[in-house]
């Protein structure tokens, strides 16, 4: 069995409330022991984190691997090894594949294509009805045997009857329904229904298409009992509506992607399509409101929402393109961005990417707790790089935030105790 | 960085009122105003543009502006290719950009252009070859510049000065490229006061933001203007969720002589075209004293003429100083 020590780093583990500079052990992949060595402990390899931060490997609740079905796009073992340069461990990948995740073997079929690359592990969440049509309910009991982690919605259920239905059986199965909160009947535009869009002529989506639904969704939560996820918040009505259901008790939770704690509707003028996203960049207000929910801890995770694309789908008038963002290689940075603009500290942040997004899925993952697997980011957190387009890991090449100043550089990432990324630098 | 003017501020491309210079506006109307003479001459040609080759890109059906802008680069001696692409091509799975690479590839020197989705004359001008301009002829619901610019040409003729004056845009605001392009002209070129007037459902969000006063009622919305804008209202918008019937939006917002009396007693009428008599103006007004609609039609050749003049000149003098 491989012993491996991480040596002089900053330890952080959210979960345990640790933040202390000490060495991590490690034994046949899993943590054995943080600051005093087991007895008899001998390092095979030994790593260096001095000046570093070393924390769990990084679990994001969203990012589209393209496989099956949209290869030109991307593919399982681009995206994990993307992944893993980034410090993430772990990944969900919403079941809007070709075919859809609404079978065991479309589930089995994506894990076994990450466990063959071995970079990252891949959670898949099943199709909360056949096909994602919104009409019947999918066999969420053989889904999750087959690994799924949760039965996910992705494009809006306008029929409450079956969305009721829907919830009621995932609650049977003890499956947490992850919900994308946006009503198909208000939800038809392409940027937030506000100056920018008025002034562009583009049609808008008004912050009613989430309100509307989230509050809809929440009634059917409560009339159920079932454990509910939101899906990429984008409005400080939403996270209001969540925090307020949360202090009542309800069972549930939200998550945000990370590029909208930054950007919002302004950055669109001149119709670059690299900010065509949904939900869209809405207003200051709303990116406010959402940083301070990530802060409060109303929003538990944040995600990538990576959604890598070829070039061409990205290179048409702007409510042609395809919606989304490459996202994975800056989701450390743009978290860490938080701190650095002084709305959390350090822990809170790195709590956001691993022990949060952890409890929404209810998997033993996002710690250093002794016993548990040995996935591991190591990063350092003052070192200023910039994203190049040539140099991208993930094969979308589709972020806004190509040549803007990153802090935060992941230099390890170790997978049950096994290296599957070293900066070259470091 | 400005995509529509060169390093000198001279236009490059035409594609939104938006971040254009008042002088540069003034330029171009003071341009139109020499060639609106053209047409007048036994000879209907001036050679500026002897040897360009113009190509009017039309992937939405179009008469009057694409006529007027054919007719325009004739009476400025150019070579012109009209394409229309109806939706038919995009459904062969040809994109806009291979579209516009194989029609470059055959040497022209300007793309007229009209799409269905709001930005794509940007997008075009994005891509097209350092040399080649690029006039938007209306992009979705984004703009539609020279409209906009041949309206100022009509109000500057009638009322002199912008400073003063009160204009009422009455319509589909929401969807209208046009009372986009307007309102950006109007307040570049300082008009007094710019006033929107349609129900709700015809507003866009946080309308006030484009620079204009809201109004839901016609009478208070047109109370002493000295120019009316009416706009096209498309027959698809007149069922379902966003008006109830024809009958009622010329019942609330028709424009009526009985209700041009709010206005000023020299008030102009004006409208895009095509219109819908009956519905959003009465025959009465739009072939009354006040109509200058036609003249509308006229003017708009001598401001494309102006347009597209001196976007093709720019391009030219950029390539020879280097």
């Amino acid at each position: 069995m491989k012993r491996i020590v991480i040596r002089g780093g900053r330890v952080i583990d959210p979960a345990n409330g640790v933040d202390a500079v000490q060495d991590v052990y490690i034994t046949g992949g899993r943590i054995v022991a943080l600051g005093t060595p087991p007895d008899g402990f001998h390092a095979d390899q030994e790593i260096q984190a001095g000046g570093n931060v070393v924390c769990p490997g990084l679990i994001d609740l969203c990012a589209r691997m393209r496989e099956p079905g949209q290869e030109h796009k991307a593919m399982i073992s681009s995206e994990t090894r993307a992944a893993a340069a980034s410090g993430i461990t772990s990944l969900c990948c919403p079941p809007d594949t070709r075919p859809v995740i609404d079978t065991p073997a479309v589930a089995q079929l994506v894990r076994q294509r990450a466990a063959q690359a071995g970079y990252a592990r891949l959670l898949p969440l099943g199709a909360l009805t056949q096909g994602l049509a919104g009409e019947a309910l999918s066999e969420m009991a053989l889904l999750k045997e087959a690994g799924c982690v949760g039965a996910a919605n992705v494009t809006p259920i306008g029929n409450s009857l079956i969305l009721r239905r829907a919830m009621e059986y995932a609650a049977t199965q003890g499956l947490t329904v992850f919900l994308t909160p946006l009503d198909p009947w208000l939800g038809g535009g392409c940027a937030h229904e506000g100056a920018v869009a008025t002034r562009l002529g583009l049609p808008g989506i008004p912050a009613a298409a989430e309100t509307a639904a989230v509050a809809r969704d929440l009634a059917l939560v409560l009339q159920t009992g079932v454990r509910a996820h939101f899906c990429r918040l984008s409005t400080a009505l939403a996270v209001r509506m969540v925090a307020r259901a949360r202090f009542d008790g309800a069972p549930v939770s939200a998550d945000v992607a990370a590029h909208q704690l930054h950007l919002t509707e302004a950055a669109i003028t001149d119709f670059d399509s690299n900010f065509h996203v949904l939900p869209p960049l809405r207003t200051e207000s709303d990116r406010v409101g959402l940083c301070e929910g990530v802060a409060q801890g109303v929003i538990s995770a944040v995600c990538s929402d990576h959604q890598p694309h070829e070039a061409d789908a990205k290179e048409a008038p702007f409510c042609a393109t395809a919606a989304g963002v490459s996202a994975l290689e800056t989701l450390l940075p743009l978290t860490l961005r938080l701190v650095r603009e002084g709305l959390m500290d350090l822990s809170s942040a790195i709590a956001r990417l691993s022990s949060g997004p952890a409890a929404i899925l209810g998997i033993d993952a996002g710690t250093l707790t002794p016993g548990s697997a040995a996935d591991v980011c190591i990063f350092d957190p003052e070192q200023e790089w910039s994203l190049a387009a040539g140099q991208m890991k993930s094969r979308g090449h589709n972020t806004p935030f190509l040549d803007v100043p990153l802090h935060g550089r992941v230099t390890h990432t170790l997978l049950a105790g096994k290296v599957v990324y070293e900066h070259a630098a470091s | 960085m400005n995509l529509q003017v060169d390093k000198q501020g001279r236009l490059r491309h035409f594609l939104t009122i938006e971040g254009l210079s008042r002088e540069l506006l003034i330029d171009i109307l003071d341009a139109a105003e020499s060639f609106a003479a053209v047409p007048e001459q036994s000879v209907k040609k001036v050679p500026l543009l002897r040897g360009k080759t113009i190509v009017n890109l039309f992937f939405e059906a179009s008469t009057r502006t694409r006529t007027t802008f054919e007719l325009a680069a004739k009476r400025l001696s150019a070579d012109v290719l009209n394409i229309n692409i109806n939706a038919s091509s995009t459904v062969k799975g040809e994109t806009l950009l291979d579209t516009l690479r194989n029609l470059e590839a055959m040497h022209c020197d300007m793309f007229v252009v009209r799409h269905s989705e709001s930005g794509s004359a940007h997008f075009i001008a994005r891509h097209v070859l350092p040399h080649v301009s690029v006039i938007n002829a209306g992009d979705g619901r984004h703009a539609h510049p020279t409209q906009a610019m041949l309206d100022m040409f009509t109000i500057r003729r009638h009322k002199g000065d912008f400073s003063n004056l009160t204009v009422a845009i009455v319509g589909d605001i929401m969807h209208s490229r046009v009372a986009r392009s307007q309102i950006q002209a109007l307040n570049t070129l300082g008009a007094g006061e710019v006033r929107v007037v349609a129900p709700h459902t015809l507003l866009p969000a946080e309308v006030e933001s484009l620079g204009v006063r809201p109004f839901t009622e016609l009478r208070e919305g047109i109370r002493d203007a000295d120019v009316i804008m009416m706009l096209r209202l498309q027959r698809e918008r007149m069922q379902g969720a966003l008006l109830p019937s024809e009958h009622e939006y010329y019942y609330l917002y028709g424009l009526t002589e009985k209700r041009l009396r709010y206005a000023k007693p020299d008030a102009i009428v004006m409208h895009p075209g095509p219109m819908n008599r009956g519905v959003e103006v009465d025959s009465q007004v739009a072939d009354g004293p006040r109509s200058v609609i036609l003249q509308q039609v006229s003017h708009g050749i001598a401001v494309r003429m102006a347009v597209m003049s001196m976007a093709m000149h720019s391009g030219e003098t950029d390539g020879g100083a280097a």
